[in-house]
């Protein structure tokens, strides 16, 4: 299935967040979620289902000002 | 005594940010040279491979300084958003810096989305430090929207020119006696740093003064020292301006020697 991940197309074979995570090797990273558009929070990755053009973004800390 | 940031005293007035130091090194040296009161910090897509933001959030907890994440970069009230409950589950804070940029020459707030934004994290539990403009208006507004601090710039982000409308933040300050204020961005020099503070601002956020210098290190040691001459200085009750001289050397008692 192909899906976007931080503005890069993915072929991947996860059907939730929390399996996208483990698949491209997130485990154990302090980072936040987005899909489509939306917040999920790290308790919800598990029931956010993904389907074909899914938009997922995965943040983590960086230096601001 | 020191302003409370949503109860909270903060170690020291000076507000620090991590962006655009020459090594994460040198970052680690300005923070400890700076000793500031908090650090900024922001998200961005991380790749797995690189872990980059991993490494940075180490060096972040290391230092020990408490943390307000901000919403960088984002142009809608929904993006600031989105980015406010992300920076709230990754730094375990209700921090938020709230930036809803609306002008790119300048990185003026957009104000209106800046409010609508400020009411809703409220709603939803955020403690909103809004960095916004000089105008009163807004300002009512904000704390309407049920921000307990003000954040207006002094000059465009990283244009380093100080206090540009020395009669706005004046005014905001004598309009606003209760409410912590910071002035967050165009602060160039310590010199400027100083100034805010006098003035009777609570806190001063620096990020380019000091990671853009050419030796960031000893600028930040330059701002820290300068922001604690700015709260003696203020809590001295500095004397007021006058228009004419007045000696300062009593004028009684002078030998005549004409």
């Amino acid at each position: 299935m192909k899906i976007t991940v931080n503005d890069e197309t993915q072929d991947v074979s996860a059907t939730t967040l929390a399996g996208l995570l483990d698949e491209l090797g997130y485990a154990g990273a302090r980072i936040a979620t987005a899909l489509n558009g939306h917040f999920v929070p790290r308790t919800e990755r598990m029931r956010a289902t993904l389907a074909a053009g899914a938009r997922v973004e995965i943040v983590a800390p960086m230096q601001g000002g | 005594m020191a302003a409370l940031f949503y109860g909270q005293e903060l170690s020291s007035a000076l507000m620090l940010g991590t962006a655009q130091y020459p090594s994460p090194e040198i970052l680690r040296d300005a923070v400890l040279a700076a000793r500031p009161g908090v650090l900024t910090v922001s998200l961005r897509r991380e790749s797995a491979g690189e872990r980059a933001g991993q490494a940075f959030w180490s060096l972040v907890e290391e230092l020990g300084v408490p943390v307000l994440p901000n919403t960088a970069g984002c142009h809608t009230v929904k993006e600031a958003i989105t980015t406010a409950h992300m920076a709230r589950e990754v730094f375990g804070t209700d921090w938020i810096k709230l930036e809803v940029i609306g002008e790119l020459d300048t990185l003026q707030p957009d104000v209106f989305g800046l409010v609508e934004a400020a009411r809703i994290l409220t709603e939803e539990g955020f403690k909103v430090f809004p960095y916004t403009t000089e105008d009163l208006v807004v300002a009512e507004r904000l704390l309407a929207a049920g921000c307990e601090v003000l954040m207006p710039w002094g000059a465009p982000i990283g244009s380093g020119k100080g206090l540009n409308n020395l009669f706005g933040l004046r005014a905001m300050r004598a309009h606003f006696p209760t409410i912590p204020l910071v002035v967050d961005a165009g602060i160039g020099v310590p010199s400027h740093a100083a100034q805010a503070l006098e003035m009777g601002y609570d806190a001063v956020l620096i990020n380019t003064a000091v990671a853009k210098a050419g030796d960031p290190v000893r600028m930040a040691q330059a701002f820290a020292l300068a922001v604690q001459a700015g709260v003696l200085a203020r809590k001295a009750d500095p004397m007021e301006e006058r228009d004419m001289a007045a000696p300062s050397t009593p004028v009684a008692g002078k030998a005549f020697l004409g």
